[in-house]
């Protein structure tokens, strides 16, 4: 089925199966492999990217259901070269380890801090209880968002 | 695990939705968030010939509240019901409950339409349906019907609906702001699924004689259903904490619970008295604004 969206900011179109999920049509059809693809049945956030604006788990989302609508990938939170407030917070608070899961934590705490970027420590584990980690024992995750909402709240008074 | 190969279909009307199911003749199954929908086809447990995508007709996302009660459409959202400027006054125990369903990213997607025909009774929705005595309208080739909550399930993830209707939404009746309620639920991770829940609420007259108990259960295995026989012997009683523990472990006794990996029945049982105590408490004592 032919599907057309805006990916990060370009036009994706492409002919997909119906049954292919948003993440591996993400991963597969157009070679962005940022998004982690882990449990497929939406219990672990690896896949999270944004639809509209709002955090969604993307093996819970067919292509097909994307078609018209506004995707960003955590390759399109970033400039090349320079990491963003979250990347580098995450960094300062070695907020990963592996790595796998550390896509899908940023995605979902970036639309978080978008949209409530006053949020208090008690909301960020809440909306961060849907992503699983198993290496940092989450502390330094919830830490490097904590740290990441003055950014937010600036880019907000702008 | 991928799903099997399926075609899918975005009707704009209601009426073009209602020829393709049925057309299908069975072979199809409706998604909307896909939040529950989308495990089941992803580990093959269902595998439809067509899917029949909701999003893309207008309206069925609708919230009215009047002084008849409050309804709500098949594709609203959970996140929609949490940030909705008046459902909280209007329907405060389903409110309570609803934020305890799922997690942030499915929040923003799954409906009370599809957890209603998902029918799982460890769900927060279904449960609230039965307990809060809704009404679920769906619309068929032939027309509406108007179905009873505790009429529409018929067991686990099992229901009344027929392969060529729709739900459309789902009607609560109007809510007294003196009434008494209370929620409780017990889950490992918030978000997850209930290993126990209860959803009650009681009127109280000048006496603080205790009438209209309900008493709604989740996560008992079979289906939502109200806890009948705790609910007669509340009515008419100055409800007090003490009573209802030994109560909920006499009415509980003979129940059947699920006994898994997460948990034996024993102690999903003793998980329920509790869950149903400390709602009664919350009824009893409301937190202050």
């Amino acid at each position: 089925m032919q599907v057309k969206m805006n990916v990060n900011g370009k036009t994706f179109e492409a002919d997909v199966a119906a049954r292919l999920n948003l993440a591996d049509c993400i991963r597969h059809e157009m070679d962005l492999t940022g998004t982690h693809v882990a449990c497929e049945h939406g219990v672990c956030g690896a896949c999270t990217v944004l639809v509209n604006g709002e955090a969604v788990r993307s093996c819970l989302m067919l292509a097909v259901q994307a078609h018209g609508q506004e995707v960003l990938t955590v390759e399109g939170l970033s400039n090349d070269d320079e990491l963003s407030a979250l990347q580098a917070s995450f960094r300062k608070h070695n907020a990963l380890q592996c790595g796998f899961c550390t896509p899908g934590f940023i995605t979902t705490a970036h639309a978080l801090l978008s949209k409530e970027p006053h949020c208090d420590e008690d909301r960020i584990r809440e909306v961060l209880s849907g992503n699983l980690c198993r290496c940092t024992g989450y502390v330094p995750i919830v830490q490097a968002v904590l740290d990441a909402r003055v950014a937010y709240q600036k880019a907000g008074a702008l | 695990m991928k799903s099997t190969d399926f075609d899918y279909i975005s009707p704009h009307t209601l009426q073009e939705a209602l020829q393709i199911l049925e057309q299908a003749n069975g072979e199809v199954k409706i998604i909307s968030g896909g939040q529950s929908l989308m495990p089941i086809l992803n580990y093959r447990l269902a595998s439809p010939r067509l899917l029949l995508d909701l999003q893309g007709i207008p309206g069925l996302n609708h919230v009215n509240i009047s002084p008849s009660g409050t309804t709500l459409g098949a594709r609203v959202r959970w996140v929609d019901i949490e940030e909705h400027p008046m459902l909280r006054a209007s329907q405060p125990l389903l409110c309570a409950a609803i934020d305890h369903v799922a997690h942030y990213q499915i929040r923003n997607r799954g409906t009370v339409g599809g957890s209603l025909s998902h029918a799982d009774p460890a769900a927060e929705m279904p449960g609230l349906a039965v307990a809060l005595e809704g009404v679920i309208n769906l619309v068929g080739p032939i027309g509406n019907r108007r179905v009873n909550a505790v009429d529409f399930f018929l067991g686990q993830l099992s229901t009344c609906m027929a392969s060529n209707e729709i739900l459309i939404d789902i009607e609560l009746p109007f809510w007294p702001r003196e009434r008494a309620w209370g929620f409780s639920e017990f889950s490992r991770r918030k978000g997850d699924f209930a290993l126990a829940g209860a959803a009650v609420w009681f009127d109280l007259d000048k006496n603080a004689t205790a009438s209209n108990v309900h008493i709604g259960l989740i996560g008992t295995g079979e289906k939502p259903m109200r806890l009948i026989s705790a609910e007669a012997k509340l009515n008419g009683q100055k409800l007090a904490e003490y009573m209802i523990q030994d109560v909920a472990k006499e009415c509980l006794r003979a129940m059947r619970f699920q006994s898994d990996i997460h948990a034996s029945e024993e102690y999903r049982r003793a998980l329920m008295v509790e869950m149903i105590s400390n709602a009664f408490a919350q009824a009893l004592h409301p937190l202050k604004d």
